[in-house]
């Protein structure tokens, strides 16, 4: 059937079975704006700025599951757009960016609004396409899903000419792609599988890293299952918030930087430590000769260059992860025959880990006269009952909730990992809203990440997505200011925001609720009024500005360096002896 | 990372899609990671839609595992292989443009002799010499035809092929049938 570009690519995506597209218009996409105009079954979200198309996308697929979609014009947009794409691209969030392009005989020109969109995005997202024809416009659409949504997920951008979009061609569907180039491995090596599980029942003191992958992967199931079976410990990345449940009597809670103790001194002393769906990140190895220096470590991973890229593998599978744990349940369940799955030796184990556990749990001080932070993400927990769909910004109020707040279930917790993008959490809950109005999205952000994004409020006005939102409100970059005053022996510089906006009369501004909250004992009240109000809500809590992130391991140091409290100068003249450049 | 081995040159075969941007996808890719790429040249192979490129990188065994990884990570990749320690051929073709003085002229043509190199431009102050050969042979000649003068230098970058048969993924190209008389387009055999 033959018909205009722009009509093609709306069709593409409703054949790709997506119903929301965030994005924002402009001269070189005007004809699929056109098409869009009387089409159905498609719900356009009116974004304010570029990036927050590209965010809010992210937010839907993460919760979803499915490939998030967003659509913005050429030049500005597109370069807009780039921060959102390297954001999924390094936290591995299946998108597919659609950018206007200036009509093909005219690439290369300076022309109006032009960029060189594919060769700006090329090293940020896992492949991109310029469409020089209409009649590629269906096939390339096609892949552009399978890539994005297969493998190791990621963004997929797709570049489109004016002139491809107005004129008429065949429209072409591919029912099956074949690429010859790429083949992902979903299934592990049988034989590494069944070394992974002889090392697992052997050993006396593991350890499962979780990460982000066995939540793309839907894996937390067999994770649970591993885990109980043999009883190991789990700890989570970041990005693996979810995967199992905070509340389970084996979670560690999340490791590195501002990880437990707990976690760091588990890691540190196992003998097999398993990494699923994680990368070994700087931000969690620390000084990597330091990290798990006895362990057998096994890598499972999709991808294969994430095996042994920061710290040598002893037993790398690469499969899907959920294929791969359930086969090493299996096999696991083979190698014991009738041996009990919890020999003597790892009771000792989970006797040292409650030690830990009990001796250095989290903590903080609390004060009636000013809001400690961390007590807000706890009633917000407790309120919410762990079952919020949170998201964040990034920066202190970002590692005060992955640290309180118990998640249960995966796909809720949406935060920039990778590349730790500040402006981050109001876009991203939209797209979380969006996919679902009957969620309670909850975005904790802090005054600068917030300030970042604030305009968004308008969107979740205009569109109804009634995202509530935290600000834990230090007036300041409270994370820089936490370096400066640890690293930097307190020479602040460039930190301070001092009060303004007045969050309240701007979230009204924008036709949404303000509440403020200053004191301790008002906290839950005002989470729940905020939690009852059928609005988006801004919530802004000022908060002790002089609180920080405790555990912290200095960058450069090893994870059992880390400084449990506000440090004393010889502590801070020793981090700054070791700081190695963060 | 840790415990890798002496750093050393690495001859790496890429198949890749003869398609828009491989070719910067790949070079991004080297400059994105921090890789150094010593040489690479690039050419269609039998097939259109496929093209060849021969990277020279060095590295230790870490880098070059990565870099290996990486390339295989790029969806227009077909498949990565790393010549190195197997069996191959490796050639180089040099374009020299060398002062010619009348005392040096013999010397000159002598060496190119030696080297099996063509004098393929002449004129009363200049030759330019066409070598081809592995490395080693191209740096030997070029160390000979200093002392006289070299204006100009231009190289391929290195091309590579696994000795032996191979039969895996091996395309022959279809029989030709030969021209006959009665063929229309035969005009003549001088050709």
């Amino acid at each position: 059937m033959k018909m205009p570009g722009a009509r093609m690519v709306l069709e593409a995506l409703k054949r790709e079975g997506v119903d929301v597209v965030f994005g924002l218009p402009g001269g070189a996409v005007l004809p699929i704006y056109d098409v869009l105009y009387d089409f159905e079954g498609l719900r356009h979200i009116l974004v304010r700025q570029e990036a927050a198309a590209g965010h809010a996308a992210e937010g839907y697929a993460r919760t979803t599951g499915k490939v998030g979609v967003c659509l913005v014009t050429s030049g500005p947009a597109a370069t807009n757009l780039v921060t959102a794409l390297q954001d999924a691209y390094m936290d591995s969030i299946p998108i597919v960016a659609f950018t206007g392009q200036v009509p093909t005989h005219l690439i290369g020109n300076d022309a109006f609004q032009e960029a060189d969109n594919v060769g700006i995005t090329r090293p940020c997202t896992k492949h991109n396409f310029l469409v020089k024809d209409g009649k590629d416009l269906g096939p390339i659409i096609r892949e552009a899903f399978h890539l994005a949504a297969t493998g190791r997920p990621g963004p997929v951008h797709v570049d489109l000419p004016k002139d491809v979009l107005v004129k008429e061609a065949e429209f072409l569907w591919p029912e099956r792609i074949v690429l010859r180039s790429y083949n992902p491995t979903y299934d592990g090596h049988p034989g590494q599988i069944k070394r992974a599980a002889r090392a697992l029942v052997r050993s006396k003191r593991p350890v499962l890293y979780v990460g982000g992958g066995v939540i793309s992967a839907d894996a937390n199931g067999e994770l649970a299952e591993l885990a109980e079976l043999l009883q190991i410990p789990v700890t989570t990345t970041l990005m693996g918030l979810g995967a199992f449940p905070a509340d389970h009597a084996l979670s560690l809670g999340m490791l590195g930087m501002h990880g437990t103790y707990f976690a760091n001194m588990a890691v540190h002393h196992s003998d097999v430590l398993v990494a699923i769906g994680a990368r070994f990140d700087d931000r969690v190895t620390g000084k990597v000769d330091a990290f798990a220096p006895g362990a057998e470590i096994i890598h499972i991973d999709i991808d294969p260059s994430s095996i042994s890229k920061n710290i040598k593998v002893h037993v790398p599978i690469v499969g899907d992860c959920r294929r791969v744990l359930r086969a090493l349940v299996r096999a696991v369940r083979e190698e014991l025959g009738g041996a009990a799955p919890v020999p003597d030796a790892r009771r000792a184990w989970h006797g040292q880990v409650d030690d830990w556990k009990r001796r250095f749990p989290l903590r903080y001080e609390w004060s009636d006269e000013v809001i400690k932070p961390q007590y807000v993400i706890e009633e917000l927990s407790r309120l919410t009952g762990g079952d919020a769909w949170m998201v964040t910004g990034v920066g202190q109020h970002q590692m005060w909730t992955a640290q309180h707040y118990r998640f249960r279930s995966p796909r809720r917790w949406c935060t920039s990992g990778g590349l730790g993008t500040m402006g981050y959490g109001l876009p991203t809950a939209m797209g979380v809203q969006a996919a679902d109005p009957s969620r309670l999205v909850v975005n904790v952000d802090g005054d600068g990440s917030f300030a970042m994004n604030s305009q968004e409020l308008a969107t979740c006005f205009t569109e109804n997505l009634p995202v509530k939102t935290v600000i834990i409100n230090n007036s300041g970059h409270g994370m820089v200011r936490q370096w400066q005053r640890i690293i930097y022996k307190e020479r602040y510089c460039a930190i301070d925001l001092p009060g303004i906006p007045d969050w309240v009369k701007l979230a009204e501004a924008y036709g949404c609720v303000g509440l403020r909250v200053t004191r301790p004992s008002e906290v839950a009240s005002a989470i729940e009024k905020m939690l009852s109000t059928p609005a988006p809500v801004v919530l802004d809590v000022c908060v002790d500005k002089d609180e920080c992130v405790f555990p912290m391991v200095p960058a450069g140091g090893a994870n059992t360096d880390m400084i449990l409290a506000p440090p004393t100068r010889e502590v801070r003249d020793k981090a700054a002896r070791s700081q190695t450049g963060f | 990372m840790q415990n890798g081995q002496e750093p050393r040159k690495h001859t790496i075969s890429v198949l890749v899609e003869n398609k828009f941007g491989v070719l910067s996808r790949v070079a991004g890719l080297f400059s994105a990671r921090g890789y150094n790429i010593e040489s690479l040249s690039v050419g269609e192979t039998l097939d259109a839609a496929v093209s060849r490129m021969t990277i020279v990188v060095r590295g230790d065994e870490f880098v070059i595992e990565q870099v290996m990884k990486q390339l295989h990570k790029l969806i227009d990749v077909i498949k990565v292989t790393d010549l190195t320690d197997d069996s191959h051929v490796e050639r180089e073709l040099v374009l020299i443009r060398v002062n010619a003085e009348p005392q040096h002229r013999a010397e000159i043509l002598r060496v190119a002799d030696i080297f099996r190199a063509k004098v393929v431009d002449v004129t009363g102050m200049s030759f330019v010499l066409e070598a081809t050969g592995d490395e080693g042979k191209l740096e030997a000649l070029i160390e000979l035809i200093r002392p006289m003068g070299i204006q100009e230098l231009v190289r391929t970058g290195k091309v590579a092929i696994a000795r032996g048969p191979k039969t895996k993924a091996r395309k022959t190209e279809p029989v030709k049938r030969p021209r006959v008389p009665e063929d229309p387009r035969v005009v003549g055999f001088a050709d």
